[in-house]
């Protein structure tokens, strides 16, 4: 993907932005590019947690925004990532904090800065908080769950990023129970693709690692963390934004629910 | 693949009902206004064809990156 300010974004919620954006963020700097992940769920501050970086919080992006501290400040050097940053929410303020052009300074100030990506992870819903997130954005990774709700706030997301101008949308199809999918309780991947319209740039399954990475505040798609289908889903995603071919992972060894899929090998 | 809806598979179920629901949603239409819209046209259409009949369908489409609103209203002529 070419967009360098990325809005993770589902219009649904618990659907697994925050996750995508931890583990995609750790992935991309493990792969050499200097990243920021921000999070923008005022009120709400989950990034840090789900990254183990909790208690390294000072300042947040309000203070940012509000002059209460340099950019610099609001940013948390993760240890164990060369060139991963964090810039956590507001725990304090609520969304009428949110500025779309300070979001904006801000983002331009990062990329001017040094950084390669910028992860912008949105709150749910399609309000200020999304607006916000998605302003400062030229691409987006908008993540489904293949069921009714997430479908249908995926569809209306992918419409509003459209009318906000952000071009540039993959797809990422998390929470996929293989099983499920080949007894028909389930949407397939191309059932999802067909309904939604927009490229896919990730499959990522149904994985008890991920709880057991977000319990120890460590991002499953890092190496020689624990173990992970889903963090190396993650990490293909990664690989993807920068323009490598990666074949889909086969989920299911009777190659049951993927033997449809017509796109094996992805690419940003 | 086969399709096995004997096998009443519910993402099937689930596949239909979505692409219902979207397109509504994409018209930004309610199927409530719908319902509203089909009595309307044919109100309108019965002043032209008084004898129009019942069996009527209006529905709306996808093609493309455009949603279209499409009647079938089965007029029949007097002669």
């Amino acid at each position: 993907m070419e967009a360098k300010a990325i809005v993770v974004t589902s219009g649904k919620g618990g659907v697994g932005k925050t996750t995508t954006t931890a583990n995609v963020g750790a992935a991309l700097a493990q792969l050499g590019e200097r990243v920021v992940v921000i999070d923008t769920d005022v009120g709400l501050r989950n990034l840090d947690v789900v990254m183990g970086l909790e208690g390294r919080v000072v300042f947040d992006l309000i203070d940012v925004f509000e002059g209460r501290c340099k950019l610099q400040q609001a940013l948390i050097r993760d240890k164990r990532v060369e060139n991963l940053f964090l810039i956590a929410a507001s725990q304090t303020n609520d969304k009428t904090a949110l500025s779309e052009s300070h979001m904006l300074e801000t983002v331009q100030a990062l990329l001017e800065g040094g950084f390669d990506r910028v992860l912008i992870d949105s709150p749910a819903g399609i309000e200020t908080g999304f607006q916000t997130a998605a302003s400062a954005a030229q691409g987006a990774l908008v993540v489904v769950n293949p069921e009714v709700s997430s479908v249908r706030d995926a569809d209306r997301i992918i419409g509003l990023l459209e009318a906000r101008g952000v071009m540039e949308a993959k797809l990422i199809i998390n929470r996929l129970r293989p099983a499920m999918v080949q007894r028909g309780d389930m949407l397939e991947v191309d059932d999802v693709l067909e309904i939604l319209g927009i490229k896919l740039i990730g499959i990522v399954p149904e994985d008890e690692k991920i709880l057991i990475s977000t319990n120890i505040g460590s991002p499953a798609s890092l190496d020689g963390s624990v173990k992970s289908s889903a963090g190396t889903a993650f990490r293909h995603i990664a690989q993807r934004l920068r323009g490598e071919e990666v074949p889909y992972l086969n989920l299911d060894s009777n190659k049951g629910p993927f033997a449809g899929l017509r796109r094996l090998f992805g690419g940003a | 693949m086969f399709k096995f809806f004997s096998r009443n598979r519910s993402k099937d179920k689930l596949k239909e009902r979505l692409k219902l629901v979207l397109s509504y949603d994409r018209a930004g239409l309610t199927p409530g206004k719908m319902e509203e819209l089909k009595a309307e046209l044919l109100t309108v259409v019965a002043k032209y064809f008084p004898s129009t009949e019942n069996e009527y369908d209006v529905k709306l489409e996808q093609q493309g990156d455009r949603m279209i609103l499409v009647a079938n209203l089965p007029v029949s002529k007097e002669s």
